[in-house]
């Protein structure tokens, strides 16, 4: 967890709005440690998590979750945490010919064409479980975790059928069950003559802009690569209820061992 | 107070964990432990970590250089006694590996006949070296020793020879379905994915790809504008990623680039991967920019690998160029080469003239 984001994005693990869609994306860089940010955050709120770890294996989130002062295994344990290990349970899915219903959350392996229905039904099971640890105590808002998105698109689902999905969960977790939802997506250069951005992730990430209420964009220095400052994110308030605020504004961060450090434009360490 | 003991002046007695497996020809990184390999070339070590379980993929415009590291990347597991798995399409795996170079010392630099209060002194390190020696020299203009490379355990995937499978419902075309396959059993056979009880000393598998993506592996992603398989290349990718992240290997794919026109896959995979590297080779291009005359071609970092931790290693900078030199293929930052021209410390007055502008005849008078 991020104590700088914290102050930036004005909210602590005791104090943080609900019914949130917060959307997390980048470009040419990597934006993955803001979600460990936010598992580190509302693990240590007490929520109940769902995390759909489509990009890399579980032991990857521990360890870094271990610097950011979380144990994800004891969560794991106690129920507070339902992890998806997206990696390990394909390699079953595609290559064994394996058709039970365990696999049913990555039927999309089989056929992209279908849809994530069988995603959704998994989020929606483990969310509306009763949510009660070993000790009888009860779990805080549920929140969904996506890391990330757009490899969705690589395996052959259809932008459609992702923005379907994502409207499927914010109906069920916002709305309805007034938790909250972080969702990673990566995109790639923006290309006037591209003409294959219909199925492109840019498309993705501007769909899914229209429906959050907080969007965190990552991208490189326009100026070029730097080794002390390692990129730009901007923060864009969109809406909450009725009101509409459309604020952004630019920080520069720098990512270390165990955490990272956030400041206006210009006033790194580095240069001042 | 500690209470006084009657033998040794402490009763304090460290906990030794040995939870760091050993395996030969690995160590662990100083950043977290995780454990790393050599990728047969030492200032390619240097610029970034090479992790177990990690996938790198190289592209390559002319795949004239990407097959020689892939050469070095197995070469360093015969010397290292890691088992090798080579996967090809072209040319035959037996060819690649029976091309691989002779492991040497480094070149020692000669003793100096008139300069030789210098020869003692520490040589400019714009070659990236560590201070700590991990991994092999190789001397290109020598094939390995046949005994030497014999005795490494190999497997191969010779595309052109595997007779074609019915994959039933699976979205992934034949070939890449048969690779993964065969690479899923050589892990589970041999037991590095944990399977098995290994009774012998643990170790690791090195894959290399040849030439992924090309046609010859019933890839139309390359070829046409509206492929019937474009996903197939990414998903291939993906399970590849899984079967690495669950056991003690590690992968090297080469992919030719000139190929792939479409920057939308080309952008998936390398997301897809942990490291990804493209080299730009200078061969055939009229490149007369003076920065370039003693290099061979550019190196491209796309990506670097971020493997249980939240910061990967970042380098001083990203401008690497490549060399062939004589016996070794080294990697270096970008530097302007010494300037021995004859006029390089006087400048002449016309030039100065030329850029002092107005003042030059008033400054006559300041001429030594």
């Amino acid at each position: 967890m991020f104590p700088e984001l914290n102050s930036i994005l004005n909210s602590t693990p005791d104090s943080f709005k609900s019914s949130d869609f917060i959307l997390v994306s980048d470009r040419r860089a990597n934006a993955s440690f803001l979600i460990q940010h936010y598992l580190a955050f509302y693990l240590r709120a007490g929520c109940k998590v769902c995390f759909l770890g489509l990009v890399q294996s579980f032991s990857h989130y521990s360890a870094v979750g271990q610097r950011l002062g979380v144990s994800l295994a004891q969560a794991r344990e106690k129920g507070q945490l339902v992890f998806l290990e997206g990696l390990k349970d394909s390699i079953g899915v595609l290559l064994q010919e394996d058709t039970s219903h365990e696999t049913q959350p990555l039927s999309y392996l089989r056929s992209p064409g279908a849809g994530l229905e069988g995603l959704f039904r998994f989020v929606e099971r483990s969310m509306r479980q009763s949510g009660d640890g070993d000790a009888g105590e009860s779990w805080g808002p549920p929140v969904l975790l996506i890391d990330d998105l757009s490899v969705l698109l690589s395996l052959g689902v259809s932008v459609g059928a992702i923005l379907d999905f994502t409207l499927y969960c914010q109906a069920t977790m916002c709305s309805e069950l007034q938790g909250n939802m972080v969702i990673l997506v990566r995109c790639e250069e923006e290309d006037a003559d591209d003409d294959d951005d219909e199925e492109g992730s840019n498309l993705l990430q501007r769909g899914l802009v229209h429906q959050c209420n907080l969007a965190l964009h990552v991208e490189g220095l326009p100026t070029g690569y730097c080794r002390d400052i390692h990129g730009q994110m901007e923060v864009w308030w969109r809406q909450r209820g009725e009101t509409i605020y459309n604020q952004r504004k630019i920080f520069h961060f720098k990512v270390h061992d165990k955490g990272a450090s956030f400041f206006a434009r210009g006033t790194s360490s580095a240069v001042l | 107070m500690a209470a006084p003991c009657s033998n040794t002046l402490t009763s304090f007695q460290k906990k030794t964990r040995s939870k760091l497996v050993s395996i030969p020809g690995t160590r662990p990184s100083v950043q977290n432990g995780q454990l790393l390999v050599s990728s047969g070339v030492s200032s390619l070590d240097y610029s970034f970590f090479h992790f177990i379980g990690s996938l790198l993929v190289m592209e390559d415009r002319y795949d004239s250089y990407s097959r020689m590291l892939l050469k070095y990347f197995l070469a360093e597991g015969v010397v290292c006694g890691h088992e090798l798995f080579l996967a090809s399409a072209r040319d035959h795996p037996d060819d690649i590996i029976e091309g691989q170079s002779q492991p040497s010392d480094p070149e020692n630099p000669g003793t100096m006949k008139i300069a030789w209060r210098y020869q003692n002194q520490p040589k400019v390190q714009t070659a990236l070296a560590s201070s700590v020696r991990f991994g092999h020299y190789y001397d290109v203009s020598k094939t390995m020793e046949p005994e030497l490379r014999q005795a490494a355990k190999c497997h191969s995937f010779y595309q052109l020879q595997e007779t074609p499978v019915t994959t039933g419902s699976s979205p992934l075309p034949s070939p890449y379905h048969a690779l993964l396959k065969s690479i899923q059993t050589v892990i589970r056979k041999e037991g590095f994915d944990g399977s098995t009880p290994q009774s012998k000393v643990r170790n690791v598998l090195r894959l290399g790809i040849h030439s992924l993506g090309s046609v010859l592996w019933g890839d139309d992603v390359c070829c046409k504008d509206n492929p019937a398989h474009c996903h197939a290349l990414t998903t291939f990718l993906y399970i590849l990623r899984g079967l690495l992240r669950t056991s003690l290997s590690v992968a090297m794919v080469t992919v030719p680039s000139h190929l792939i026109q479409n920057r939308a896959v080309m952008g998936r995979i390398i997301r897809l991967s942990d490291t990804a590297i493209a080299l730009e080779s200078f061969k055939g291009s009229e490149e007369t920019n003076p920065l370039y005359k003693d290099y061979h071609g550019l190196l491209h970092v796309r990506q670097l690998p971020r493997l249980n931790c939240l910061s990967c290693e970042v380098p001083d900078t990203k401008d690497l160029a490549f060399k062939l030199k004589r016996k070794q293929f080294t990697i270096e930052r970008l530097h302007l080469p010494p300037d021995l021209s004859e006029t390089v410390s006087r400048v002449s007055k016309t030039e100065l003239a030329a850029g002092c502008g107005t003042t030059a005849m008033g400054n006559k008078h300041l001429d030594f």
